[in-house]
């Protein structure tokens, strides 16, 4: 039998104020870093705006890409000519009213012929282009909101339902606490909040979960059996029978996710950064936050018994 | 292995037969050469793709487009029948325009979704489905009318001017007299029948124009209209700025039938332009126009611009005309198919849009497939060393997840996008989460000294309700997640919807099953894993 760890006999509730304060700090730095970059970058789907992206056939320096978009009446144009490879991406923040009507020359096409006027023989293909209304952006925005907030409620519910509703308070509020985290690391990379990184954001939310749930699971097997032992004698048990558990499924999970941010190509990279990331954040909070959390809500209530 | 496990078979039969017959048109119409396809009868060939499994614009490249329709001074009843009308007119124009299976569909009250795949030229659907193609044919006021009207506007600018300088104290106290009529070097001279404004200063006369509200100055039979096209004159380039009637002698509506055709103007024997037939009582009136108005210059203006402003020789009796200006071949071959599509009901604009290239999208399948190989064969490695033979039995169940996987999303004619395919690499990296659950939970059985299959047993007992309750979490964030997205992010959450479906049935059903059979032949006391 190949393992990955020993039987383990860690002490995790003992030393749960660590971690809180480890995840506490984490949340201070990214509040932070939230404010130091007055907000999260937000992508053109929410904030509106356009994306065009060519690739050419041979090196096109800034300086003329710049002067391309100033010919097309685009000076303010954000210009990102992506390394290595003869490929650049313009976003224009804004969208006039009369880009929306058909028959006009679009932008993109103002920028392909400028450059093919400035540079002789040159070759422009469009990758991609996106563009978003304000008022759609707006919408999508309010999407992305209720989304996240109804999946939360849900999932709270399904919890509550299944086990004790403090199991679920303590599961979304180690989900929410992975949400966090992640958007930290976007925060601190100064990357990008788009619908995909919401999807990704939903969807570790759903890992984070279920990776919480067979902790909890084996919480509620034991407390039956071992109903004279101590509270947290039977979660640091559980925590320790199902942690080979816990790191396997992370470990495939991260391989699969992985292997996207590494392979998956550009389009997708911010999408497998969140969702690795995820991965990290949300084994690890499975493992050393979610039950600590049902400890503090159950010792709060005892608490307040004793007080009344 | 009783009757329970021939039940357990026989739907393991039943669902590997659908998986079959979903996926067969899509192993079929992927596999086939380019000489095969051009090999089979159309319909046929229309028909396989219809089943196989669709590629998102996001992969094979296309137009995605969401349109809406301006429905100022439109009551409820009216946005209903002009989104029809608008849906019936732009589904006109793109089967002319030659894609292959676009969807036109409304969303909402007044917005269309237009998806054109594999499109190449973005900014020639752009104009053809954008445009309203409102075709008004409209007198032009010349002479004495169009001076006056002019000057009136001239006036009323000036004093607009005055009134914003005398309100600003620190201004230089420059007089304006004549604001606009100083940008017409001819003026009073009108050529070509309509006041010349050169290029230097189109700017500035646009900004002089949007500073009053021109319609109330004129007098109320007038309008002024630009233009299409830059022209020539003596040695300047500018625009035309026209003196109509506002009222329209007649519309597009009674044209029946619009063609491209070369050499329509004797003095441009190569440029295009657009011959056009009019119906019945398009032509009767027609007729009726053109005889009380001999001499007099007819605007031909598409969507509120003057393409042309020929003057009417003689009653033109056979409701027949044309359309010259500065078009090129493709222009003039897209403008013919917009008249005879008809004008959209009202205005429509482009509030969102997601064009891919076709290398763009061939690039993300390629990487996106190469990433669920790689990730598929970690997982697979990792499973086969940890696990050993009970591995391959998880390597078998993740095997069958896929296929089922696709065989869904052919079955249910879902769209394959490139969140998707990242969809399909998170569903491998978790979907051995089930088996990893009773698999340690099988070493733990066997570690408190259970017999092989007694432990056997107890792992898929005690292990159902941790797999159970996690995967419904997943199940829901994908569930709302399918609910509120739209386009290629919906496509990520079936894939992860369908994919955790399969699983529970997969890791849990198919491998009891292969247990039940290896464990059952012989009497086991050794587990390989």
């Amino acid at each position: 039998m190949f393992k990955i760890l020993p039987e383990t006999h860690i002490d995790f509730m003992g030393r749960r104020r660590w971690f809180f304060g480890l995840s506490i700090l984490v949340t201070l730095i990214g509040v932070a870093s939230f404010i130091a970059h007055g907000g999260f970058r937000q992508g053109i789907d929410f904030a509106g705006g356009r994306l065009i992206e060519f690739s050419f056939s041979q090196p096109v320096g800034i300086d003329q890409l710049r002067a391309a978009a100033s010919q097309a009446g685009y000076a303010q144009a954000e210009i990102q000519p992506a390394k290595g490879r003869n490929v650049a991406l313009f976003r224009i923040a804004e969208i006039r009213s009369a880009e929306q009507r058909g028959g006009e020359v679009s932008i993109s096409e103002k920028i392909t012929n400028a450059l093919r006027q400035s540079i002789p023989g040159l070759q422009v293909e469009l990758l991609r282009e996106e563009s978003v209304g304000a008022k759609v952006g707006a919408e999508i925005r309010s999407q992305a909101f209720w989304a996240i907030l109804v999946s939360m409620g849900l999932l709270l519910l399904y919890i509550a339902f299944r086990f004790e509703f403090r199991f679920g308070l303590g599961a979304v509020i180690a989900t929410i606490h992975d949400v966090i985290m992640t958007l930290t690391l976007f925060s601190l990379l100064d990357r990008e909040i788009t619908m995909p990184i919401i999807a990704a954001l939903l969807t570790l939310a759903g890992y984070s979960i279920n990776d919480t749930i067979v902790v909890y699971d084996r919480i509620r097997e034991q407390m039956v059996r071992l109903r004279r032992e101590p509270y947290e004698q039977v979660l640091n048990q559980s925590i320790n029978q199902t942690l080979s558990r816990t790191l396997l499924t992370g470990l495939s999970s991260i391989f699969a996710s992985a292997a996207l941010l590494l392979f998956g190509g550009e389009v997708i990279r911010d999408f497998a950064l969140a969702m690795t990331f995820g991965i990290i954040v949300g084994t690890y909070s499975s493992i050393f936050v979610a039950s600590a959390l049902v400890l503090e809500l159950r010792k709060a209530a005892e608490a307040r018994a004793v007080a009344a | 292995m009783g009757g329970n496990f021939r039940w357990k078979l026989l739907s393991l039969i039943v669902l590997l037969g659908l998986s079959v017959y979903a996926l067969y048109p899509t192993v079929r119409y992927y596999t086939m050469s380019e000489g095969d396809r051009a090999a089979m009868p159309a319909e046929e060939l229309e028909a396989l793709r219809n089943d196989a499994l669709n590629l998102g614009l996001d992969l094979q490249g296309g137009m995605h487009l969401v349109l809406e329709l301006d429905r100022t001074g439109m009551q409820a009843g009216e946005v209903r029948d002009a989104m029809e009308r608008a849906i019936q007119i732009l589904r006109n124009r793109v089967d002319r325009f030659g894609v292959a299976e676009p969807t036109i569909q409304p969303q909402g009250e007044d917005r269309i979704v237009v998806e054109l795949p594999g499109l190449l030229d973005r900014q020639r659907a752009l104009n053809l489905i954008g445009q309203t193609a409102l075709l008004e044919f409209k007198l032009v006021k010349e002479g004495a009318d169009a001076s006056r009207a002019l000057e009136r506007v001239d006036r009323a600018i000036a004093e607009a001017r005055r009134a914003q300088s005398a309100a600003e104290p620190d201004s230089d106290g420059v007089e304006f007299i004549h604001p606009l009529i100083d940008l017409m070097p001819f003026y009073p001279d009108m050529p070509l029948g309509a006041a010349f404004i050169p290029a230097p200063d189109l700017a500035e006369a646009e900004s002089l124009l949007a500073s009053v509200d021109v319609d109330s100055i004129l007098p109320i039979d007038a309008q002024l209209q630009w233009g299409a096209t830059p022209e020539n004159y003596q040695g300047y380039t500018g625009r035309l700025l026209y003196v109509l009637d506002r009222k329209a002698q007649m519309t597009g509506a009674g044209v029946s039938n619009a063609i491209r055709r070369i050499g329509l103007d004797p003095a441009r024997p190569n440029v295009a332009g657009v011959s056009f037939t009019l119906n019945a009582e398009g032509a009767r009136r027609f007729r009726r126009v053109t005889g009380s108005n001999v001499g007099r210059l007819l605007a031909i203006v598409l969507d509120n611009k003057v393409v042309s402003a020929p003057r009417i020789a003689d009653r033109i009796p056979q409701g027949r005309g044309q359309i010259t200006g500065n078009f090129s071949d493709q222009e003039a071959k897209d403008l013919a198919i917009v008249l005879q599509a008809g004008a959209l009901p009202a205005p429509i604009s482009i509030i969102q849009e997601m064009t891919v290239g076709p290398s763009l999208g061939a690039d993300s399948i390629r990487m996106g497939m190469q990433a669920v190989a790689i990730g598929a064969s970690l997982v697979v490695l990792f499973m086969l060393v940890y696990y050993h033979a009970s591995g391959l039995i998880a390597v078998f169940a993740l095997v069958l997840n896929m296929i089922f996987l696709m065989a869904a999303l052919a079955g249910m004619r879902a769209t394959l996008t490139l969140p998707g395919i990242a969809g399909m690499a998170l569903t491998i990296g978790m979907a051995v989460d089930a088996n990893v659950l009773i698999f340690e939970r099988i070493r733990e059985e066997m570690r408190a000294g259970k017999k092989v299959r007694s432990a056997i047993d107890a792992g898929y007992h005690r292990a159902f309700s941790a797999i159970f309750d996690s995967n419904v979490t997943t199940l829901i964030s994908a569930g709302v997640l399918w609910w509120i997205a739209s386009g290629p992010i919906q496509g990520f959450a079936t894939t992860l919807f369908i994919g955790i479906l399969a699983n529970l049935y997969t890791a849990v059903m198919f491998s009891r099953m292969i247990y039940d059979v290896v464990a059952s032949r012989t009497d086991m006391e050794t587990l390989s894993i």
